[in-house]
């Protein structure tokens, strides 16, 4: 039997959730206050809010493969959370972005928006996870309807390629390939293992026996 | 190590200096890591001394000069410059050195020297951040013979009165403060005199992108992010607006060097 925490245990466990994904803003308010964000704090900020949007929207995409290999299905209760918080940080990388290095001057950011495209597609990315993130309530779920909603939020599928090619471009300048390659490889695999389920998972194995029927996510 | 060198009132601006952490902290060297914290970190295995500096290619005089004889060549001077790297940020640095010029006509370059090129050294011992394939190794700098000649362009030994650190570029480097910061080659073991333009460690990784000039130019953006401004570190940020970049970094005395050129093609 696969483990299935009782309603009090989940209760816990998305709490101590909660709690780690909110360690690294905290980490970043520990430093800004202790004055160790380095020579250059509003850099540090934006990196480090761009890599945790990363790694959110990883672990955001990590939930249905977990979900199907481990089959603890109760994981995907957890799935707004983490995309929740992924839509956190890249508030936070979009708001130093917006305050530091335009100063709130709308008209210098929009060209800079529209004259690069590294700005450019990271813009996007953000601009649909605010679609979703608007629509992450269940009163939204129940007013889009189940299938709509599903659509709208496959946007994610798109969503993640956008934010690591932004990251690409970015690391193009240092020429230094490593990280994106990483994100890259594990977004790359998360989606491959989707497509995998979706057509050749649901045709009949070697032993006649037909696998689970592929679930949407 | 403390350097005795006069400073010279015709190279100061007015900008109060960068705090010597924050240019000891925050160093693009990729020798030792393509973090800006790495090279303080990891430049501890760098040995500045014993050093020498080997000078030869297109000249009448070749040379090999250990540190002591670098340091004896000319009187030191502190020069307080800009410096703007090419991410867009800069800094304001009280350098200790000579002009390089001083050095060029030690060694008489022949009539068929056009340019100069820097070559830094390139030791796995030394230099964690040589196993990494980011750059071609050994990284390597050029400049018209024009240009460095030119009396800005500082040959450098040390910074904020002392010895460079090592995470700086130590012991000997170049200061070019109307280029961005890549073009100023650190920890130079070879200096070479070419009739043809040397092909540059940046240049190479990007060509698009990095051009063998790289004068500071608030008109002509890098692909990726404007250059019409910039952020003073220490200065800069929270509560006041990046400033405005100026061209040849506000040396405006190299502007001759370019005359009738497109900067825009030859960025």
């Amino acid at each position: 039997m696969p483990f299935t925490p009782t309603v009090k245990q989940f209760k816990w466990i998305k709490a101590a959730l909660f709690a780690l994904a909110l360690l690294p803003f905290l980490r970043l308010l520990l430093f800004a206050l202790t004055d160790r964000l380095g020579a250059n704090p509003i850099e540090f900020i934006t990196r480090n809010s761009g890599d945790w949007t990363l790694y959110f929207l990883c672990l955001t995409l990590a939930v249905t493969p977990l979900r199907k290999l481990s089959k603890w299905h109760w994981l995907i209760k957890l799935r707004r959370m983490l995309g929740l918080f992924a839509f956190f940080y890249v508030a936070l990388h979009f708001t130093t972005f917006l305050w530091f290095d335009h100063f709130f001057d709308l008209q210098e950011m929009a060209k800079d928006i529209a004259k690069r495209p590294f700005i450019l597609v990271g813009f996007s990315a953000f601009v649909l996870l605010i679609s979703l993130a608007v629509t992450s309530t269940n009163a939204m779920v129940k007013r889009l309807g189940g299938k709509r909603w599903q659509w709208l939020h496959r946007l994610i599928y798109l969503i993640a390629p956008l934010g690591i090619l932004h990251f690409w471009w970015m690391k193009a300048a240092k020429h230094d390939f490593v990280q994106p390659l990483l994100f890259g490889a594990i977004v790359g695999a998360l989606l491959l293992m989707r497509l995998y389920w979706r057509f050749a998972g649901a045709q009949p194995t070697v032993a006649g026996k037909r696998q689970l029927a592929p679930t949407q996510g | 190590q403390k350097l005795g060198a006069k400073a010279n009132p015709a190279y100061v601006v007015m900008d109060p200096p960068t705090a010597y952490k924050d240019a000891t902290t925050y160093n693009n060297f990729y020798e030792f890591g393509t973090d800006k914290a790495d090279p303080a970190r990891s430049a501890g295995t760098l040995k500045p001394r014993p050093w020498s500096v080997t000078i030869e290619g297109e000249v009448k005089k070749p040379l090999t000069l250990d540190l002591d004889a670098l340091l004896r060549l000319a009187p030191l001077e502190e020069r307080i410059y800009r410096h703007r790297c090419v991410e867009g940020w800069s800094m304001v640095i009280p350098w200790v050195g000579f002009s390089l010029s001083e050095l060029i006509k030690k060694v008489e370059p022949t009539g068929n020297a056009k340019f100069i090129e820097f070559i830094s050294l390139a030791d796995k011992k030394q230099m964690p951040g040589i196993n990494s394939p980011v750059l071609e190794w050994p990284y390597v700098e050029g400049l018209r013979l024009d240009e460095a000649n030119h009396p800005l362009a500082l040959l450098c030994l040390g910074m904020y009165g002392e010895a460079l650190p090592n995470q700086n570029g130590a012991p000997v480097r170049v200061v070019l403060p109307w280029k961005y910061g890549f073009k100023s080659a650190k920890s130079i073991v070879k200096i070479r005199f070419t009739r043809e333009q040397p092909n540059t460690a940046w240049n190479i990784a990007a060509p698009s992108e990095y051009g063998f000039y790289s004068n500071v130019n608030p008109d002509v953006d890098h692909p990726r992010w404007s250059q019409a401004s910039e952020r003073r570190i220490g200065e800069d940020g929270f509560f006041a607006k990046k400033r405005k970049t100026l061209r040849f970094n506000g040396y405006n005395q190299v502007a001759s060097l370019y005359a009738g050129m497109d900067l825009k093609k030859y960025f």
